[in-house]
């Protein structure tokens, strides 16, 4: 009997497949497709304090085995989502990962706080990969510094046992640093990786094709960074977990991420191109970890690093 | 906000012609039973490029018409225009190949429920939903009309059996190789007036939507239009192809084209945005 369960944290999941936060919604358009509690979790988009309208347009520019987005987080702010989407998710019996984001460090102390008391949340997503209104729009993830910050208000505000997973960028010069640091603050796990910042521009109208000039790339294109940020990171805090993510459309991909050190694997992009990306992924996955072998999806996580002698 | 179309299916549906029609090809594909559901208005979502694709996204296209001929046969049929490297893959498709489709999607044509006088004006192949759109129209009795323009004669979609279902079909081209020389707005104030019109409906770019509605402000009529903006999913979740679009409660609110489009009231999309955040817009 094959063992597909996982953990983050203290939050234990059924399967390893989620969703990506803001590749999903909030799981009722993917509702149509397949049920959600067929999925490791739900991971919602990221919500912000209000409502917001995100970006202009155009926010979306297709590149070779991916595409950059500039949505900017457009969403109806935590008080409705606590009040319409988790309720429904709920309904539907899915396992549930919120995901926030702030614009200061006060915000996220205030997410905290809102979603402390809710009932039927496994975890807590802090993307940090967003700009900070305190600092130059500087990104919290980007500086040792903010990034500490911005985790050390959610884990004094969110209270009991609801585990925090850390939404970490491929943009800096360590990533390891910046994982050791948001662990030290208090991030029970880290969501690798965010979208890499890049630029399109139109040779028709000579202009970046963005609205917002650059954008997050995702997809394929940068699964390599993906397994080389989850790799290295496995291999500086093996007994912190990672929820991986960065191009996975197949379960040869996944498990690409659960050999470098992934405990369960998001799917983003692929959704775009295929609602049923993600159970796909799940029996895929299966698949490939009972071929090679493994008894159990545990087993697996971060084989690629046992020593040379080991086959 | 609305909900994904409840109609909305994946399926992989073999392709049963692929014709080349001037500028575009019609292309036929088997759907079974989602045939049934499909109304004007509403779109196809294709995956291209096939398994090792480096185009990760699907593309959208109008649907021009479906085929109800029982459970098993069902048809859906698209017209697409060669562009880039997706829609050239299509169209370069024969005709027994399997393509993933997820169908019908968005918002379709609102239909009188009274006979009235309609206006159905097209861009290039945006003609394509309107022929769907007149065959309903007629079918309740209406009076349609039809522009249809282009920048050249090999860019105007009218099939035969399309141009039998209006009671007039004006075409307009900019380069003058056929029709009348000049736009779609160039042709469209004399048939307003001499055929006394209440609805527009419209398809097309934006550009030509906009000026449209214009015309329909100037003339008091309804207008409902088929939008577009660049979109990744096609089925509401990666919010990329919104535009600012007011409520009945007055609010502005950046709306998904895939969801609460493609078809939208003329009057209430803020087309004088173009392609901003309008100032008050919910969130901003």
């Amino acid at each position: 009997m094959f063992n597909y369960q996982t953990t983050l944290g203290q939050a234990e999941f059924e399967n390893p497949i989620f969703t990506a936060s803001g590749c999903a919604g909030s799981g009722k358009e993917l509702s149509q497709f397949f049920e959600l509690s067929q999925l490791g979790a739900v991971v919602t988009k990221s919500i912000m304090l209000k409502a917001r309208s995100g970006r202009a347009t155009p926010r979306m520019a297709e590149t070779p085995s991916g595409m950059l987005n500039s949505i900017g987080l457009q969403g109806p702010g935590i008080d409705l989502f606590l009040e319409n989407d988790v309720p429904w998710l709920r309904d539907q019996g899915a396992t549930i990962v919120v995901s926030i984001a702030g614009e200061s460090v006060e915000d996220y102390a205030v997410l905290a706080r809102k979603i402390r008391a809710v009932p039927g949340i496994s975890a807590l997503e802090v993307n940090i990969s967003c700009p900070n209104v305190e600092n130059r729009g500087q990104v919290f993830a980007c500086h040792p510094e903010t990034a500490r910050a911005a985790i050390q208000a959610v884990r004094r505000n969110i209270g009991g046992e609801l585990p925090i997973i850390a939404k970490l960028t491929p943009d800096v010069t360590s990533i390891v640093e910046i994982a050791q640091e948001v662990v030290a603050a208090g991030a029970d796990s880290l969501a690798l990786i965010n979208t890499v910042l890049g630029m399109v521009i139109d040779t028709n109208t000579m202009r970046p094709k963005l609205a917002g000039k650059t954008g997050g790339l995702s997809g394929p294109a940068i699964r390599p960074i993906a397994v080389r940020a989850i790799y290295q990171v496995h291999a500086a805090m093996p007994h912190v977990k990672i929820l991986g993510m960065g191009g996975v459309a197949s379960g040869q991909d996944a498990f690409e991420l659960i050999l470098a050190g992934a405990s369960a694997v998001s799917i983003g992009t692929a959704t775009f191109g295929n609602p049923m990306a993600a159970m796909k992924v799940k029996e895929e996955l299966r698949n490939e970890l009972v071929e090679h072998g493994f008894h159990s999806l545990r087993e697996a996580v971060g084989y690629a690093h046992r020593s040379e002698g080991n086959l | 906000m609305m909900g994904i179309n409840s109609s909305a299916k994946q399926v992989l549906a073999e392709i049963v012609s692929n014709k080349k029609v001037g500028a575009y090809h019609h292309m036929v594909f088997a759907v079974g039973d989602l045939a049934n559901s499909a109304k004007p208005g509403n779109f196809v979502a294709i995956s291209v490029g096939g398994e090792s694709s480096q185009l990760v996204l699907r593309r959208a296209f109008a649907i021009y018409r479906t085929f109800d001929r029982g459970q098993s046969v069902g048809l859906l049929e698209i017209v697409v225009a060669p562009h880039g490297a997706g829609s050239t893959w299509l169209a370069n498709q024969q005709p027994g190949a399997k393509i993933d489709l997820i169908a019908p999607l968005g918002t379709a044509f609102g239909i009188p429920t009274e006979p009235v006088r309609a206006l159905l004006v097209g861009g290039g192949y945006g003609s394509a939903p309107l022929f769907g759109l007149s065959e309903v129209l007629k079918n309740r009795g209406c009076r349609v009309d039809m522009v249809l323009g282009a920048s050249t004669a090999m860019k105007i979609f009218a099939p035969l059996d399309g141009k039998r279902s209006v009671s007039s079909l004006t075409i307009t081209t900019e380069d003058g190789s056929t029709g009348k020389t000049g736009k779609v707005t160039d042709a469209m104030r004399e048939i307003i007036e001499a055929n006394e019109i209440d609805i527009i409906y419209s398809c097309g770019p934006m550009g030509m939507l906009e000026a449209i509605n214009d015309i329909a402000e100037e003339f008091n009529l309804m207008h409902q239009c088929s939008i577009e903006e660049s979109m990744a999913c096609g089925i509401g979740v990666c919010m990329t192809c919104v535009l600012p679009i007011k409520g009945e409660d007055e609010v502005i609110r950046m709306l998904r084209s895939c969801i609460d489009g493609p078809v939208v009231a003329g009057e209430n999309v803020i087309w004088k945005a173009n392609r901003t955040i309008p100032e008050g817009t919910w969130g901003a």
